[in-house]
């Protein structure tokens, strides 16, 4: 294996391995104690320290730890202290509604910011560049859940067109197969755009820059010039050579847009891994929390790793570099 | 002194205003008296209620004055914007620039330590200590600054490097200037307008944030309110009266915009420069 991805590797378990130590620190110090939240105010001293007592919550916190990492490392994430299930099956049921998510708006944006892009840098209107900008300028410095809001406004209230809570609606067991599936879809729909949103203005006006810097390149001049037709000039010169920069925006995106998902999912009550960890930490329900922060952490590393890589697909130059000579 | 770009000049422009208003909020909103909340509430914008105030944002759904409220939660939003930044500019050009002058393991472990702060997912790590700790807007402040000061000083790294390895650099060590002088004097100035760009979108970047905690629920604690609670306010409301969401969702991306825009434009004139 090259010297470049080993260290890589190692750098990334070491940032999941200290958020994963700094959560636990940090969830365990805070003030409120989950078996208070449990039982409610009128617990008696013995039920609090009984029930304490059987989650291991009056163990030395250096054992509390280690006990944690050691059942994690071999995938169990143990109870919810708050609602008596594994963790792992909770993870298993949010992780997939996150994860599609992310995904599909991670495709959407990237596709509908590099069009924009590329034809903002390569149009001759300065009109239909400026006013494109000031689009996605916009679009950029929205915040997530307040264009949820907005869209909430006109396609559920004004239009009542689209359904804006949750992921199915209430009778979806009820259904066939292909009414579930057109409903699961309508339900998709608003949160799916809301994220996509976002992300676009950002990624718009970065492709038009990088397109903008290779635009007046020699080598697209020599392409032009030796009768390369236009749309070719742009996809496989122009674009190839500004994407560079951009795939690594790509890895560099997905702490972003699992931030963006965390408010997303909140506003739109969608059962994600963001709505497991918010309310996992109004219930210091520290298992969901803690497997929550593992998942998230772990994904985001990935993500840069994938990045790294990606860029060394793309540009052929960024492969030797790892490579001792 | 070449002047700002157009671009920059509208996003201060913008910044210039909404502060003002905000400075001037007592003087330029209707005062808030002991009304009947049943004949001041859910007023459309551009009303006037039974007691003959003028509403220019309408009210809200205790008969509060929306534009009032718009107001003095600029207050809040735009310090914490600002003071973060602030906060993130010290912090960072304190670990950027000792990390460009330490021997070479410290400055290794001052880097290391910026890669891994970056790394950490930043909500997840400002959703914990928010809701763990309830923070008051001091908190908010400390919290969102300790969590936004790694770009500063990857930036304020990279420029010292760059300029250390300088003749004049040489020149002015040769002449007898301490480590200190040569910072302040030579290393800090080069490294300002970059710096200076990204402290601007970070202010815009820092009120989003706050806003985002607060829509939560996990921000600023009433009875004061930022943006964020708002439109989280808005949010109950927004079949029969969506202007209650909408005006600070429209005041936040204003400002946003405009950081943006000035930040361009201080990017632009370095490139050119």
């Amino acid at each position: 294996m090259p010297r470049g991805v080993v260290l890589g590797l190692v750098r990334a378990f070491a940032v999941v391995f200290g958020v994963v130590t700094l959560t636990f620190i940090l969830v365990h110090i805070a003030p409120g104690d989950p078996v208070q939240r449990l039982l409610g105010p009128a617990a008696t001293t013995e039920q609090v320290t009984a029930a304490r007592h059987a989650i291991g919550l009056d163990r030395p916190f250096s054992v509390q730890y280690g006990i944690w990492l050691t059942h994690a490392l071999s995938g169990d994430f143990g109870t919810s202290i708050a609602t008596g299930r594994d963790v792992r099956s909770l993870l298993a049921t949010a992780w997939p509604a996150t994860a599609l998510l992310v995904i599909l708006s991670l495709g959407l944006t990237y596709v509908l910011g590099i069009a924009i892009g590329t034809y903002q840098a390569n149009t001759h209107s300065r009109i239909a560049d400026g006013s494109v900008t000031i689009v996605t300028v916009a679009l950029n410095a929205m915040p997530g859940y307040w264009l949820g809001l907005v869209l909430i406004m006109v396609f559920t209230y004004r239009l009542r067109m689209l359904p804006a809570f949750g992921a199915s609606g209430l009778d979806a067991d009820f259904l066939g197969w292909p009414a579930q599936t057109v409903d699961r879809l309508r339900h998709l729909v608003l949160p799916l755009m809301t994220l996509t949103l976002i992300g676009v203005g950002g990624t718009a006006r970065f492709v038009r820059a990088a397109m903008r810097e290779v635009r007046d390149a020699p080598f697209l001049v020599v392409a032009r010039a030796k009768g390369v037709g236009r749309g070719r000039t742009v996809v496989r010169h122009q674009l190839r050579n500004a994407l560079i920069p951009v795939v690594t925006l790509l890895g560099l995106s997905l702490p972003a847009l699992f931030s963006g998902t965390v408010f997303v999912e909140a506003i739109f009550a969608w059962p994600g891994v963001g709505q497991l960890m918010v309310q996992g930490v109004q219930a210091r329900d520290y298992p969901v929390v803690m497997a929550a922060a593992t998942v998230t952490s772990v994904l985001v590393v990935l993500g840069n790793i994938l990045a790294d890589l990606l860029v060394g697909i793309v540009d052929p130059r960024a492969r030797r570099v790892h490579e001792p000579a | 002194m070449n002047r700002l770009d157009y671009r920059a000049r509208t996003g201060a422009l913008v910044l210039g205003i909404i502060a003002t208003l905000a400075l001037l909020a007592p003087l330029v909103t209707p005062a808030a008296g002991a009304h009947d909340i049943v004949l001041t509430r859910f007023l459309s914008p551009l009303t006037r209620d039974g007691y003959g105030t003028f509403h220019l944002l309408g009210t809200d759904r205790l008969g509060r004055d929306v534009w009032a409220r718009l107001l003095y939660g600029s207050r809040i939003s735009l310090s914490v914007g600002v003071l973060t930044m602030a906060l993130s500019l010290i912090t960072g050009t304190i670990v950027g620039a000792s990390a460009a002058f330490a021997p070479r393991g410290m400055s290794a472990v001052l880097l290391g330590i910026t890669d891994f702060a970056l790394g950490v997912p930043r909500v997840m790590l400002l959703l914990l200590l928010a809701a763990l700790w309830q923070p008051s807007a001091v908190q908010v402040v400390i919290v969102l600054g300790v969590t936004g000061w790694m770009p500063i000083a990857r930036l304020v790294y990279a420029e010292a490097r760059a300029q250390l390895g300088r003749p004049y650099v040489d020149s002015a060590s040769a002449l007898g200037a301490g480590p200190v002088r040569i910072l302040l004097r030579h290393i800090l100035p080069h490294a300002a307008p970059p710096v200076l760009a990204a402290v601007t979108l970070g202010i815009g970047n820092a009120i989003t944030l706050e806003a985002g905690l607060s829509f939560l629920g996990l921000g600023v604690q009433p009875p004061a309110a930022s943006w964020g609670s708002l439109i989280a306010s808005g949010r109950d409301t927004v079949v029969n009266a969506p202007w209650v969401g909408l005006a600070p969702g429209v005041a936040l991306v204003c400002v946003v915009v405009s950081c943006t825009l000035i930040s361009d434009g201080m990017q632009d004139r370095r490139l050119t420069r």
